[in-house]
């Protein structure tokens, strides 16, 4: 074996051991590397009330309701499994709207309502022009199938 | 492909860079004129974002370059570690700064997008942390190559952290789909295409190669420099 070739299989086979490395501590760590739990996984967590955390999913459509004077803004996030009741007092991000995705950070009350310190709207992955987006929705095409 | 080991030697290096310097300067520029009114003006708002989608047009190409960067850095750090490669640590030099200046405008214009459509400029997720961890390997880079008498010690330091930290890039780009993250999806290189219509996606791959244009032309700027810089410490040395 010539040192370079030596070299080569020394550096190829420390950055696979590293590789493996951090997929093991990826891999025991990913209950905390994730941003946010859906409302499935709340309800196979059981979460005691009270404990901060960060819970995303889309805001159900017509689910939406204020107060009557507009502080206070009460709707239910979903993932299409299961579904939790939200409210929150303050304003809301631009991109906050019905259908789309949003995250919360509060905590669970005892009646199983969540009660939102802050709200981040989540943006997709979908860019298109105002027109296309109309056209779309007007042929039926939208990705959800809703108009 | 055409047989690149000629650019190995640093003189060699450096008659091929003054060749190719000029030309490049010129369809940069030309590129970028051209990208500005594709992104600015002729490239339609998008329906949710409206026109704070035209952030993307830099962001993006900024986080693909920060990526290629650090790629191309644990590539010269390998050839510096395993062939002894002369021009290796002169051009890693040269384009960490580089890299890592594409990485902090990322950083910077996805908070500046963030606050208006998110509500908050920063958040611990996924994307954005391993992005952030990229910008201090970068910073790690730098100083650590330069932070020894003799600069070939620096050199190989520096060439071991860039191989280690290459194990961060996939982390970045797969963040979004092994986590929950707040930052979107995948929209260009993923499976089923691109989810971004014709009309902003051309304006996007048109700044992705007027930047990576600028990025070869100030990293061959800059190992030019470097050789120069090298050439002048070893004839002090001899003086």
């Amino acid at each position: 074996m010539t040192p370079k070739r030596k070299r080569l299989w020394l550096v190829l086979g420390s950055v696979a051991v590293l590789g493996c490395a951090a997929t093991l501590v990826l891999t025991a760590l990913s209950d905390n590397i994730v941003f946010f739990y859906s409302p499935t996984q709340i309800a196979e967590k059981q979460i005691p009330p009270e404990r901060r955390f960060r819970m995303g999913g889309l805001v159900e459509a017509g689910s939406v309701t204020k107060s009557p004077d507009g502080q206070v803004t009460r709707f239910k996030v979903t993932d299409t499994n299961k579904t939790v009741d939200v409210v929150y007092r303050g304003l809301l991000p631009d991109l906050f709207r019905e259908g789309q995705g949003v995250v919360a950070e509060g905590s669970l009350g005892s009646d199983g309502v969540f009660a939102a310190r802050e709200i981040l709207a989540k943006h997709d992955e979908n860019y298109m022009p105002p027109e296309v987006a109309k056209a779309l929705k007007d042929s039926g095409q939208w990705k959800d199938g809703k108009k | 492909m055409a047989d690149l080991h000629f650019l190995a030697n640093p003189a060699r290096f450096r008659r091929f860079s003054q060749r190719v310097l000029p030309s490049l300067a010129f369809a940069t520029v030309l590129m970028l004129a051209v990208g500005l009114y594709m992104a600015l003006i002729q490239s339609p708002p998008d329906y949710q974002q409206g026109d704070t989608v035209r952030i993307m047009f830099v962001h993006v190409p900024s986080a693909w370059l920060a990526m290629a960067g650090y790629a191309l850095l644990a590539g010269l750090g390998a050839s510096l570690l395993i062939w002894r490669h002369p021009l290796a640590a002169l051009m890693a030099r040269a384009s960490a700064p580089v890299g890592a200046g594409f990485c902090a405008v990322c950083l910077l214009t996805g908070a500046l997008w963030g606050r208006p459509m998110w509500g908050a400029y920063w958040v611990w997720d996924a994307r954005l942390t391993s992005m952030l961890l990229l910008f201090f390997l970068y910073l790690g880079h730098i100083a650590l190559s330069r932070a020894y008498d003799e600069p070939e010690r620096g050199d190989r330091a520096a060439a071991i952290l860039a191989l280690v930290g290459v194990i961060n890039l996939p982390i970045i780009k797969f963040s979004v789909d092994w986590w929950n993250t707040l930052h979107q999806p995948a929209s260009v290189a993923r499976l089923g295409g691109p989810s971004i219509h014709p009309s902003i996606l051309i304006p996007l791959l048109w700044m992705a190669a007027t930047l990576f244009l600028l990025f070869v032309l100030l990293v061959l700027l800059r190992t030019d420099t470097e050789i120069d810089r090298r050439r002048l410490e070893n004839a002090e040395l001899q003086a």
